[in-house]
């Protein structure tokens, strides 16, 4: 039998644990990540900026991707949905850009799109967890789900996420039947073409780039051209003090 | 203190008016209609078995978007070992290509409206009602 005193104690330890199991969990990002299995790939994205800059003005990556993806063009900055986009270096790299770099490198656009990050913000404040990092290292929307709070695009340190303020059908060009689009009321983004590379396809990007700026690849692979670049170029990524571990990666 | 004729008259007028529907519909017929639906006709059989389909295609399409969205994977394996592609727009809209006289019909009769079709496209050639979401 149990007396008073062990039951008390036992009752102390049960309601001050339980919430310190899941605030451990959380701080260690354990119920984030989760483990990536033997053989699951953990896709990446390197982008050369120089060969990038060599076509000037170049649009095929975010036409591709745009259009594929029933993403509206609202023509306007403030209802502005994008999945992919360019801005110059000096607004990108702010800490890299100081007034001795030449200014045709702090002019040169950059292609940025979600980093997929390995330690996501977005997913750890998404209320419904219509947001959410798969195994590959995916960070998805779940469409369904989604409630239009717009936490995720709060916690974004880099602005990959549009919001839907108007029904976005009138401005899509031409609605291609193979995705779904959106409604108002839903934040959307990039995702690395999970549907594409559910066939076995690279990301609409990267096939519609001409001037090979762009690889695509797996970083559990050690010998993927991913891996290749990464360790024989040197390389940035966005804001990587933050910790979160982008995995969009610039050649510059 | 006998108003008993004027209570009963009172009951009668009022059962006969909370009552008129059902009796209209008895005469005219329409108690036990039910929506015409157009199946396809050049397929037999859906991805489960239609009694199944009748109950159970919202648990089914659930399950299809959860599969897909949250795993990746695509593939989904029928009871009897055929193998559909899970796609809403896809697969269940190619045989059920007339959506007025199928989904839309049953689901005016049943009053559902589901909100699918505000995102997912339908196809080209498939017969929708003329709505606003075309549910
Ligand atoms: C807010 C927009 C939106 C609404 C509303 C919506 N969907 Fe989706 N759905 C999507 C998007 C976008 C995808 C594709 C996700 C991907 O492949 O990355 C999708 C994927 C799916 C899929 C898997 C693949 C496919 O193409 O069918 C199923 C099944 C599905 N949805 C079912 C439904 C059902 C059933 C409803 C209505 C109850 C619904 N969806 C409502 C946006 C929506
Ligand atoms: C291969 C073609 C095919 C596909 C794919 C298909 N169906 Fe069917 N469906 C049929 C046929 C044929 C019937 C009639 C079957 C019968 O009467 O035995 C039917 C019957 C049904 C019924 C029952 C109708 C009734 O009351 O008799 C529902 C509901 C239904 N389908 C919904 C769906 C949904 C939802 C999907 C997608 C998940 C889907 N179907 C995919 C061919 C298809
Ligand atoms: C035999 C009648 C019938 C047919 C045919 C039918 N449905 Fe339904 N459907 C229903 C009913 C009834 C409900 C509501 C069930 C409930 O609320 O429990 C429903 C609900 C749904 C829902 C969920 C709605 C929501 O808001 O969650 C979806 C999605 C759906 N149907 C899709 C389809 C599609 C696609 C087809 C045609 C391929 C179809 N249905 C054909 C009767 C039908």
């Amino acid at each position: 039998m149990m007396n008073r005193r062990d039951f008390l104690k036992l009752a102390c330890f049960s309601v001050v644990g339980t919430p310190a199991r899941s605030v451990f969990d959380r701080l260690t990002g354990k119920d984030i990540a989760g483990p990536t299995k033997e053989g699951q790939p953990k896709w990446a994205m390197v982008v050369d900026l120089k060969m990038c800059a060599s076509k000037p003005g170049c649009r095929d990556c975010v036409d591709a991707c745009h259009s594929i993806h029933n993403v509206p063009a609202f023509n306007n900055p403030k209802d502005e949905v994008k999945w992919v986009w360019t801005d110059s270096y000096k607004n990108i790299f702010p800490e890299q850009s100081h007034r001795f770099v030449s200014v045709e490198v702090q002019t040169r656009p950059v292609l940025i799109l979600c980093n997929h990050c390995e330690n996501p913000p977005c997913v750890k404040v998404c209320p419904t967890r219509a947001t959410f990092r798969r195994e590959d290292g995916i960070v998805m929307m779940d469409y369904h789900r989604c409630i239009g709070c717009r936490y995720c695009m709060a916690a974004c340190p880099y602005g990959a996420r549009s919001f839907n303020w108007k029904d976005p059908r009138p401005f899509i060009k031409k609605i291609k039947e193979d995705f779904p689009t959106r409604t108002k009321g839903v934040v959307e983004k990039c995702s690395f073409c999970e549907e594409r590379l559910a066939k076995g396809l690279k990301p609409a990007c990267v096939e519609a780039c001409t001037t090979k700026a762009l690889t695509f690849g797996d970083l559990n692979e050690p010998n993927s051209q991913v891996r290749n670049l990464l360790a024989s170029k040197p390389n940035i990524r966005r804001k990587a003090y933050l910790g979160t571990e982008p995995k969009v990666f610039y050649l510059e | 203190m006998h108003d008993t004729a004027k209570v009963i008259a009172g009951i009668a007028v009022f059962l006969i008016v909370v009552l008129s529907p059902v009796w209209y519909n008895t005469v005219t017929g329409q108690a036990s209609y039910v929506p015409q639906l157009k199946l396809p006709t050049d397929e037999k059989y859906c991805v489960e078995t239609a009694p199944y389909m009748r109950t159970n295609h919202i648990e089914l399409l659930e399950l299809w978007k959860k599969i897909v969205v949250r795993t990746g994977k695509r593939i989904y394996k029928a009871t009897d070992g055929k193998t559909y592609t899970m796609s809403l727009a896809g697969t269940c809209m190619k045989c059920h290509s007339n959506k007025a006289d199928f989904c839309d019909r049953c689901h005016n009769y049943t009053n559902v409206q589901p909100n699918c079709w505000e995102c997912h496209v339908v196809p080209k050639g498939v017969k929708t009602e003329a709505t606003e979401h075309a549910r």
